[in-house]
């Protein structure tokens, strides 16, 4: 049994939001709070079951059209994970998670669909389908590394004042003007989906410990090579 | 047989010359090449192909390839059958599969699951077998839910004779539109693509095999076939032993969809299922091969349920090489690795390698994996001890290991 003092990581509707390996960003937070000792406990929260509020990081994926519909009428309609965030708590994400965070996103039609409002943006069905290698240096603020990762979406997403931009892209398309993600307070919001947190280990340390406080280092040569090829695969020289 | 007209002859011929030449120049099998030049040359040369021939087109996520191989075995027992046996699964390797062919009575075409709408509507077949839908190199793939929902159009108001596995809700609603449809209870060992009603999108309760929407009246329908364990289920409640050569409940799935097809163009179990034990590997798939030594035996996965079905048959006394790429045919996305459970692996000596063998490495790492990164497959061969081995490769790393050892089939 997992003792209070564990870190409550909850997952928000993967029988909806998991298409592109999401489970990935699941996996990484909890090896990597496990290997500073932190005891971790993981909560699946089906569509059809209430989201609980005391989770302390709440993590929400990409999906199909459809799914993301469906999740968006049913976090509204729950409202668990807005008591959570009003109430402190870590949330990323990610791709069609992202896009419902906002007060509207284009649906499969590209009609304009309800978001349930934790973050001041609003998405519409872009031109073309964005897919491929993303690249983009992290707003200073955060202090950190350039973010790398897939992309694979036809949003565009527009950021009011209420959130800043997570980074400036380099590579890639984001929100389609420049910049990729936003962020504010505990929430952050990517276009990077799947397993964002593989690709950078930075961003997965940066959410632990906005719930646990200082991480000690680790051994993250695995990740470092990784991150070294899919760099020196899309940037120049 | 009714005679092409001339164009269409022309086209076809001049189809096989270039697959001709490709083999020969060792550029491939030729089965693509071949039907883009007659399709060039005669656009509507599929449909004038498929006239006057008995049909029966073969569609999922996995097991395409084999089931394909299954169903045209079982056929031989009423005569010539066309096939694209090499998993060319769109028009022009149709074409070029009926253009080889030509007096083949019968058809087997594997089918591109995207491509199927279109291939139905040009062939006019009067057999499609779908078996399973699931996540598969999604940064180029269509979205599996859109996907069943054309299968659906396609299938409206064709008299088309349907096979499906009812085991897999997504299949089960893309075929229950078809006038006829006979039901496999086929199994599904990857569920993750299926925690919704296609039909509500509220959630599907699931009791062993059984599964039914909570919100409305979707539910699995009643099979006529099943398979349990290696034992297939006929429509009279007889039971055959399968006693298969290709390994893994996978096979035995696929055995029994082709059983079903087979029994749609009146060819009785006791005849197809002998032509069935016949088959021992399939382009490549389940092929052993052998150097200094060292045999392999090839797996082919190209998706997180064709990974689980490919742990399915590895043996877990056996060292375990896993190649992975990101080219085209593979998708260029590798995020997929995070579906697959790899901790099934842990105790066995593991051996990693491909283009991408760093996500998998790392993915491997946080799942507490030990293994051996190995720049080649022929360095990890090389690290076995002499005796056997498995090798699970996604497409192009399949293919590139069969390349080493001439195409091994």
């Amino acid at each position: 049994m997992p003792s209070d003092s564990a870190l409550r990581i909850v997952w928000i509707y993967p029988d909806l939001l998991s298409t592109y390996g999401d489970q990935g960003n699941v996996l990484v937070l909890e090896r990597r709070a496990q290997l500073r000792g932190v005891e971790t406990e993981t909560i699946h929260v089906r569509s059809a079951d209430p989201v609980p509020e005391t989770g302390d990081l709440y993590l929400i994926g990409g999906g199909e059209d459809r799914p993301q519909i469906l999740a968006a009428e049913r976090l509204r309609r729950d409202g668990g994970l807005h008591r959570a965030v009003a109430g402190g708590a870590v949330l990323l994400a990610v791709c069609a998670g992202y896009q419902i965070m906002g007060s509207t996103f284009g649906g499969e039609e590209g009609q304009p669909v309800d978001g349930i409002g934790l973050l001041d943006i609003s998405s519409s069905r872009g031109a073309a389908r964005a897919v491929g290698e993303l690249v983009a240096e992290v707003d200073a603020a955060l202090n950190l590394p350039t973010l790398t990762g897939f992309e694979n979406h036809m949003g565009v997403t527009r950021l009011g004042p209420g959130v800043k931009a997570l980074s400036r892209t380099i590579v890639g398309t984001g929100n389609g003007n420049g910049f990729e993600g936003c962020y504010a307070g505990h929430v952050v919001g990517t276009y990077l989906h799947g397993p964002a947190l593989a690709r950078n280990p930075a961003l997965a340390d940066l959410l632990l410990s906005w719930c646990v406080g200082d991480l000690a280092p680790l051994d993250d040569s695995r990740y470092e090579a990784l991150r070294q090829e899919r760099l020196a695969s899309v940037l120049p020289g | 047989m009714t005679q092409l007209p001339l164009r269409a002859q022309l086209a076809s011929a001049l189809g096989r010359s270039a697959a001709t030449l490709s083999r020969m120049t060792g550029r491939g099998d030729g089965s693509v090449i071949g039907g883009r030049v007659g399709l060039m040359l005669e656009p509507d040369l599929l449909r004038k192909l498929a006239l006057d021939r008995k049909l029966a087109l073969i569609s999922a996520t996995n097991g395409k390839t084999t089931t394909t191989r299954l169903v045209t075995s079982a056929l031989l027992e009423l005569g010539e059958v066309a096939t694209n046996a090499f998993g060319a699964n769109m028009p022009a390797g149709h074409v070029s599969a009926l253009s080889q062919y030509k007096g083949a009575p019968y058809g087997v075409l594997e089918v591109d699951e995207k491509y199927l709408p279109e291939v139905l509507d040009t062939t006019g077949a009067g057999v499609v077998c779908l078996m399973n839908l699931s996540r598969d190199q999604m940064d180029r793939a269509a979205e599996i839910w859109l996907l069943a929902q054309k299968w659906r159009r396609a299938l409206s108001g064709k008299p088309t004779h349907v096979i499906a596995n009812c085991d897999d809700p997504l299949v089960t609603w893309g075929a229950s539109t078809a006038a006829k449809v006979t039901w496999v209870a086929g199994g599904q060992r990857w569920k993750e693509d299926s925690w919704c009603c296609p039909e509500c999108g509220g959630p599907l309760d699931r009791k062993d095999a059984d599964w039914a929407c909570r919100e409305c009246t979707f539910h699995r329908p009643e099979p006529q076939w099943a398979v349990d364990d290696d034992v297939a289920l006929d429509p009279d409640g007889e039971r055959w032993l399968l006693d298969i050569q290709l390994p893994g409940q996978a096979n035995r799935s696929n055995a029994v969809m082709a059983l079903a097809v087979a029994a749609a163009f009146g060819v009785p179990v006791e005849r197809a299922l002998p032509r069935l034990r016949e088959v021992t590997s399939v382009a490549g798939r389940y092929t052993t091969v052998e150097r200094d030594g060292r045999y392999a035996r090839l797996l082919l996965s190209k998706n997180p349920a064709g990974w689980l079905e490919a742990f399915d048959v590895a043996d877990p006394q056996l060292p375990i090489i896993l190649s992975v790429n990101a080219q085209g045919p593979d998708g260029r996305d590798t995020s997929w690795l995070w579906d697959v459970d790899y901790r099934i692996l842990r105790g066995r000596p593991v051996f990693v390698t491909g283009e991408r063998r760093l996500d998998l490495a790392l993915r491997l790492d946080v799942a507490e994996v030990p293994f051996t990164l190995c720049d080649t497959f022929t360095e990890a061969l090389a690290m076995q001890p002499p005796g056997r081995v498995d090798v699970i490769a996604n497409y192009t790393a399949f293919q590139q290991i069969r390349s080493e050892f001439g195409r091994a089939v």
